[in-house]
Order: C-alpha cells, then structure tokens, then sequence
C-alpha cells in the first residue's frame, strides 16, 4: 500500500461524495436556506434599527453559520452508515483516519462553502460595512472547516443512535464556542476597523489543530460505534 | 510482582472488596476535614473588610470550582487508560466521574451566582469564571447524555472516553477564548473573585475544603463505581453469592 | 462572637446559608444515590437468581 493510492483513494471518495450531492441538490440547499433565513429572522425579531442590526450582525450571522453547520453535519456518514458502506472502509487497507478526512472534505465543499459564498450578501442585509464583510468572509472561510471537523467527531459518536440529533447538538456546540468567539469578535473588530490579523490567526491555529486531531478522533469513534 | 498487584487490582472482585475497605477510611477524614473547614471558615475567619461575611461562600465556590476542572481531568485521563490498555475499572471510574464532576460544576455555578448576588446586585453576570464554568456543565451533560443513550455499556464506556478526551483539549481553549472574550466586553463590574492575595486565616479553611471535597470525590466515586461493577458482572458467582447474602 | 451573630452572617445570611444548604443538599445526594442504586442493584440480582432457581427446580 503506497501514499499514491492513498492519494487516489481520498480523491476518489471525495469525487463519489460531490458526485452524490449533485444528484440530491435540493438536499444541498437546505442548510444555506436555514442559514439565510434565521439571520432574516433577527431584524424582524428586534427592530430594523440600522445601528443595532449592526452591532448584532457579527454575533448573529456566525450563531446561524453555527446552527446551520451543526443541521447539516449530522449526515455527514448518514447514508454510508446505512447502505454499510461506512463499515466497508473500516475494513479498507487504507488508514480510517484519511477516509474520514476526505468525507468531511466533501462534506464541507457540498454544504460549508455555500455558506461561505452566501455571506456577503447577509453582510449586506445586517448593514454590515464592507471592511467587515470582507473579514466575515475570511472568518467563515477558516471557521466553518473547523465546525465540520468538531462536528464530525460528534456525529461519528452518535451515527447508530434513534435520538442522536438531540445529543449531538449537546456534544458539539459547546465545543464551537472558541470558534464564536474569535470569528464574532473578529467582525465586530473589523466594523470598528480596527486590525483583526490575531483573531485571524487564532482562528487558522484553530484550524490546523482541528485539521490535525478531528480525523484521528472521529476515526476512533466510528469504529466504537460500529463495534 | 508489581504486574501481579495490578492484575489482581483489576479483577472486578478484588476492586470492589478493596473499594468497600477504602471507603470508610475515605469517608471519615472527609468529614472531619469539612467540620474543620467549616469551622475556621464560618466561625474563625474573620469578615472581609469589603465584602463582610459574604465573601464566605467561597469556601464552597472556589474548590467546587477548582473540583469541576480536576475531575474532568481524571475521567479523561481515565478515559484514555481504558481505551489504550483495555482496563474495565478504568472505564468505570471515568464513567462514575461524571455525575460527580456535573455536581461540582452545578455547585460552582449555584454559589457563584448567589455570590454574585449581594456583590453585583444581579444573578447572573457573564463574568469569565462562570461563563466557563457554565460550558464545562455542558460538557459533562453532554457525556452523561452520550452515555444514558447508548445501550451497550462497553459500548458507551469508550465512547465517553473519547468524548472525554476531545473535551479535555477543548478545556483550555474554551478557558482562554471565554476570558479573552471577557476582557473585551468588559462589563460594568470588576470581577471579585480572584483576589491577588489572600489573609492566612482565610487560606486555612478554603485549602481543607478543598482536600476534603478531593476525599469526597474518592470515596463516591469507588461507590458509583462500585455499582458499576455489580452491574457489569451480575452474571457471575460472586456477584449472586453477595446479592443472596443481602 | 454570639450564636445570634453567627446565624445573621453581617446581614449576608440568605446569601451565605443557602449557598451552604445547597451545597450540602447536592453532595448528600451524591451519596445516598449510588447506596440506593446498589441496593436496588443487588435485590434485582437476587430476585433474577431465586426466579431462575425456581425455573430449573
């Protein structure tokens, strides 16, 4: 087993997932739906006062970015887990961890960076200045990666469970807070305009530490769940 | 030999009859500690000359809240001994944590907020100390849900040591991120709890506390897990022999 | 230092008692919960035993 087969393996699996999501468009739209539409929800909620639509905006767009990862994460490995073929790549030669990596991969492309591209245009409706949507847009790019690698640990502990959504949003939001708290102060700085490059960089270290634990950890927790 | 006392140590057998002896040796100095905390905390210590007698409720606040962190600590460190090494007992203590961290966790939030009260003038203030006292009460809910949900008990013994151990990493950065957050949004108030120095007389009852909470935590966490044992091995000899002698 | 004094805590009493009421609430049942659940553990052993003796008898 050489690392050029490995590397056809994670491109393969990753094609079949974009593959499959093609096929089921409608089922992609539905987390950027919920996203647009819980932010929407807000200005009619508290007043379409300019000022405070804007000092919320940050916080908002990144809660609903939250909500809308945490909806759709949870069928990262549903149907693999129900045709079985999640228990064919346990069995696969090829470490589970690198599988894994290439799901949640595809997974994001089909479902995070609709997000990402959707989010200037909430930017626009919160009255966010353009400076900020800018950064909103970079924090989103670093950020929502990060919630799918959490997030798939969650749901690879949860996968043969009947009540499973309702434990994963316990299990996983809490663990979104740093990612909140740096991306929504991130933007809020921007607003004032003032620098953002140690939000930033706090997010990316967030990324690449989730980058390189999440795979290993929801590797193990597929096979305990699959056991 | 020191393999052998650790095979005997992990027979279920073994481990439950030597749990029943160390409890009481566990339970007694627990108690004497707590009296004596109490003692120099409620009657000897004098009142701070800012916070008058208020300032009391942080013999409780302070080690449930140092207690919340450690034993959380301790399930994942537990955790991981049972996934690595395959120790049942070890599950088991990380499984026992759970409820008794959650209670430490409830506990620090509990009393911080009635502290908050008279110092404050409001319940609840999203003061850095609480905020993530708050997530960690999360988190423990989070691990005993995992648990009470999966039907296999093995099953769901290393699934919460994994759980466990994505938290444990998770602690820190949540800590941190919550205080940055906190420095930010300053709000109207100072926090009061983190004092730079503390009068002996008042760092006398809150370190017995906060050993005899540390003796509390051994001696019900042996008796959940304890149960667990029973539980486990309800199948075999022993466990039948016992339950006949009750 | 009177008793009356004791119990007042400098007018912070409400606050100081029930911060320690509940505290001791929560840790007593954190220990009556797993001396109720062993014994609950041990009857249901013993009436499974006694329901299977029964059976083979």
């Amino acid at each position: 087993m050489n690392s050029d087969s490995l590397t056809r393996a994670f491109v393969i699996l990753i094609r079949r997932d974009l593959m499959l999501a093609v096929r089921h468009r409608a089922e992609m739209a539905n987390p950027i739906l919920f996203f647009v539409l819980v932010t929407s929800l807000f200005p009619l909620g508290i007043g379409a006062n300019p000022a405070l639509l804007q000092a919320v905006a940050p916080g908002v767009i990144w809660v609903a970015a939250l909500l809308a990862a945490l909806l759709s994460i949870e069928n990262v490995f549903r149907s693999d887990f129900e045709d079985g073929s999640l228990e064919q790549y346990l069995l696969s030669s090829h470490p589970l961890s690198v599988l894994v990596l290439a799901k949640i991969t595809a997974h994001w492309l089909v479902t995070g960076l609709p997000l990402l591209l959707i989010s200037p245009l909430l930017g626009i409706l919160m009255g966010l200045p353009v400076d900020a949507i800018k950064i909103l847009f970079i924090t989103l790019l670093l950020g929502t990666p990060v919630l799918s690698l959490i997030g798939a640990v969650g749901v690879a502990l949860t996968v043969g469970l009947r009540k499973g959504g309702m434990i994963l949003s316990l299990l996983v939001l809490p663990l979104y807070v740093p990612v909140l708290i740096f991306a929504s102060s991130a933007v809020d700085t921007a607003a004032t305009g003032l620098p953002v490059t140690a939000h930033l960089s706090l997010i990316a270290a967030l990324l690449l530490l989730a980058l390189s634990l999440s795979p290993f950890a929801t590797a193990a927790a597929l096979r305990v769940s699959l056991s | 030999m020191f393999n052998n006392f650790f095979h005997r140590m992990a027979s279920p057998k073994h481990f439950y009859r030597l749990a029943g002896i160390l409890i009481p040796w566990l339970a007694v100095p627990c108690l004497l500690l707590t009296l004596a905390g109490l003692y120099y905390g409620l009657v000897k210590a004098p009142p701070d000359y800012q916070q008058g007698d208020s300032y009391r409720i942080m013999f409780i606040h302070v080690p449930a809240a140092w207690m919340s962190m450690f034993i959380y600590v301790v399930m994942a460190g537990a955790g991981a001994i049972g996934l690595i090494w395959r120790i049942k007992l070890a599950e088991m203590v990380a499984i026992s944590s759970a409820p008794i961290g959650a209670s430490f966790t409830f506990l620090a939030l509990v009393t911080g907020s009635i502290w908050g009260k008279p110092m404050w003038g409001t319940w609840w203030v999203w003061d850095a100390r609480l905020t993530s006292e708050l997530i960690l009460l999360f988190l423990y809910l989070g691990v005993i849900a995992l648990n009470n949900a999966i039907d296999d008990k093995r099953m769901a013994a290393r699934a919460v040591a994994i759980l466990a151990l994505v938290g444990v990493i998770n602690i820190p950065i949540i800590h941190y991120s919550v205080e940055w957050w906190n420095t930010l949004h300053q709000g109207p108030t100072v926090t009061k709890f983190d004092k730079p120095s503390i009068h002996l007389s008042m760092l006398i009852p809150l370190l017995l506390m906060a050993v005899a909470f540390k003796l509390y935590y051994a001696f019900v966490v042996l008796m959940r897990a304890r149960c667990e044992v029973l539980d486990r091995e309800r199948n075999s000899g022993w466990v039948k022999e016992l339950a006949e002698k009750t | 230092m009177n008793l009356e004094e004791f119990f007042n805590m400098g007018g912070y009493a409400v606050y100081v008692w029930s911060s320690y009421g509940i505290a001791l609430l929560v840790l007593l049942v954190n220990i009556i919960a797993p001396l109720r659940q062993r014994k609950k553990l041990l009857h249901g052993i013993a009436a499974t035993a006694r329901r299977r003796a029964r059976r083979n008898a």
